[in-house]
């Protein structure tokens, strides 16, 4: 699903390189938590599964593609079998839960009638089912990253990458996203997530892959946050 | 679905800025009205070559006897009846010469009353003191070098002039005007262009977020990027539309009303409306392509996907 060949990653005008010789791999149907403190390489490793970087040495294969030799006009292809979630839930404001939903799917140029349907279906999964007219700045927290979670599954993709979703959740909140991200994890799609968040790693007890000043310090089945805390 | 989508986000993107659209509409409509104009006066100026060169003479004037005491080309006095055949003669064998034809100073002085009627110097004329000629036309108008080598200086020869001259000193200056109005035309187009980068710059920062997110859920560049261009196309084809009018209403009020050249300098041909109706479908197209490409490499640069 992912894999990374001694990959490396240095930002122009920086000495410190962002990733240092990174290898592993994920495979399908897996849950990955990404721990490290800030500047330890989380978002760089997230950036470079999305091709929004590209890789100073080494590879990344995602879905079996190598993303260095992936042309630029096939990278919108290669996304829409992504799902991506953030900690600031990226809405559109001046969109209805339903519409953001459905942007999605416009924007990959889904049918009116696909949309018709797959949006309630995706709704009621996240259990959003009824609030489908509300605006984003009606909902709460927790229920706005429910819609971006929506936005993120409604396309099926077969890898879901969550950048801190909990990040700005109370941790009642926190959990029930948690128990989502694992439901929709039990439908066989890959979840990969980047969090701070001690006590759901500590929970959940999945994979866990530790970055430290861009080097990967541990990669451990059934893992916790880490040993110091 | 797709349409739809694409329209509503340009009409959200041109009401959303809607003084730098009008900035762009008004900047595209006066460039383009200057590259019309220019363009029609080019027209304007090859007819009027065409109408004139058609009519021009080279004019061989031979000495009369008022000539012959006051002017010192004339010096060996008045033109003689052998020297004007002779002149006649080598004008009949020269390849350049289409048609010649003698006037006499009866017909001069005739032609002069009708063109300057009751003037008191018209009255103060004799038809002695008008000088008999040849007027000679040519095969091709630039040619008239030969004919004033030929017979410049010849005895009975008081001057060879060439109407063709005076002409090109006004095709000039309208031929200069012209480039003034192409220099113009082409820093408005400059400013145009600038004016059309820095609102989809605006227009692409102001909507990143949805672009972001278009981004991340996959949308193909081209499915990003055409609202912004449509939108810098549907603004620029407003200007173009605007200075199409501008061309038609000049057109009319400048040759056929209001100031009503036509009727006012008869002497010259106008061009037509075909003239301005060709030119027509030219500046719609450069106004919808030329902001297209303005806000396609604009967007390379502001819009990474």
């Amino acid at each position: 699903m992912i894999r990374f060949d001694s990959v490396s990653k240095v930002y122009p005008k920086q000495t410190r390189p962002a990733l240092r010789d990174v290898t592993l791999e994920v495979e399908r149907g897996e849950f990955v938590f990404l721990v490290g403190s800030s500047g330890s390489g989380k978002s760089t490793f997230l950036r470079l599964i999305l091709r929004e970087e590209r890789t100073s040495q080494g590879q990344v294969h995602v879905l079996g593609k190598d993303l260095a030799r992936l042309s630029n006009w096939k990278v919108p292809q290669m996304r829409r079998q992504l799902g991506t979630v953030f900690q600031d839930f990226r809405l559109l404001p001046n969109k209805t839960v339903s519409e953001n939903v459905a942007f999605a799917q416009e924007v990959i140029g889904k049918s009116r009638g696909e949309i018709r349907k797959s949006v309630p279906q995706v709704l009621d999964l996240v259990g959003l089912g009824g609030k489908e007219d509300r605006m984003p700045g009606e909902l709460s927290g927790g229920e706005q990253q429910r819609v971006a979670i929506a936005r993120a599954f409604v396309n099926r993709p077969k890898l879901l990458i969550a950048d801190e979703p909990t990040g700005n959740l109370d941790p009642q909140t926190s959990v029930g996203i948690m128990k989502l991200l694992d439901r929709i994890n039990r439908t066989g799609t890959t979840v990969l997530m980047a969090t701070h968040d001690q006590n759901i790693v500590d929970q959940m007890r999945k994979r866990v892959i530790e970055l430290e000043q861009g080097r990967l310090v541990r990669d451990q089945a059934r893992g916790v946050y880490g040993y110091q805390h | 679905m797709r349409a739809q989508f694409v329209l509503s986000e340009i009409g959200v993107g041109l009401r959303r800025n809607l003084t730098m659209t009008f900035a762009v509409v008004v900047s595209v409509a006066l460039s383009l009205a200057l590259f019309g104009g220019s363009l029609l006066m080019s027209d304007q100026v090859s007819t009027m070559k065409g109408y004139w060169y058609d009519k021009v003479n080279v004019s061989i004037f031979l000495c009369n006897k008022s000539d012959a005491e006051s002017d010192p080309k004339c010096a060996k006095g008045a033109v003689t009846a052998e020297q004007k055949d002779q002149i006649k003669s080598d004008l009949g064998k020269m390849a350049v010469v289409e048609k010649v034809s003698y006037e006499s100073s009866d017909q001069a002085y005739k032609h002069y009353k009708e063109q300057f009627g009751d003037s008191p110097l018209a009255s103060s004329l004799t038809p002695d003191q008008m000088q008999e000629s040849y007027r000679i036309k040519l095969k091709d108008p630039q040619k008239y070098q030969v004919i004033a080598t030929a017979f410049d200086g010849r005895a009975g020869v008081q001057s060879v002039q060439d109407q063709k001259g005076i002409l090109d000193n006004l095709f000039g200056l309208l031929n200069g005007m012209n480039w003034a109005a192409r220099a113009v035309m082409a820093m408005m187009l400059v400013v145009a262009l600038m004016l059309i980068v820095n609102t989809v710059r605006v227009s692409a920062f102001s909507r990143r977020r949805e672009t972001g997110i278009m981004r991340l859920v996959g949308a193909s560049g081209f499915y990003i990027q055409a609202p912004f261009i449509m939108e810098a196309a549907v603004a620029g084809l407003i200007g173009g539309g605007v200075a199409c009018g501008f061309l038609l209403v000049a057109r009319y009020f400048i040759i056929d009303h209001g100031l009503a050249l036509s009727q006012k300098l008869n002497l010259i041909n106008f061009i037509g409306w075909d003239a301005v109706l060709t030119k027509l479908p030219l500046i719609l197209a450069t106004s919808l392509l030329m902001p297209a490409l303005a806000a396609f490499f604009a967007l390379r640069k502001y819009l990474k996907v």
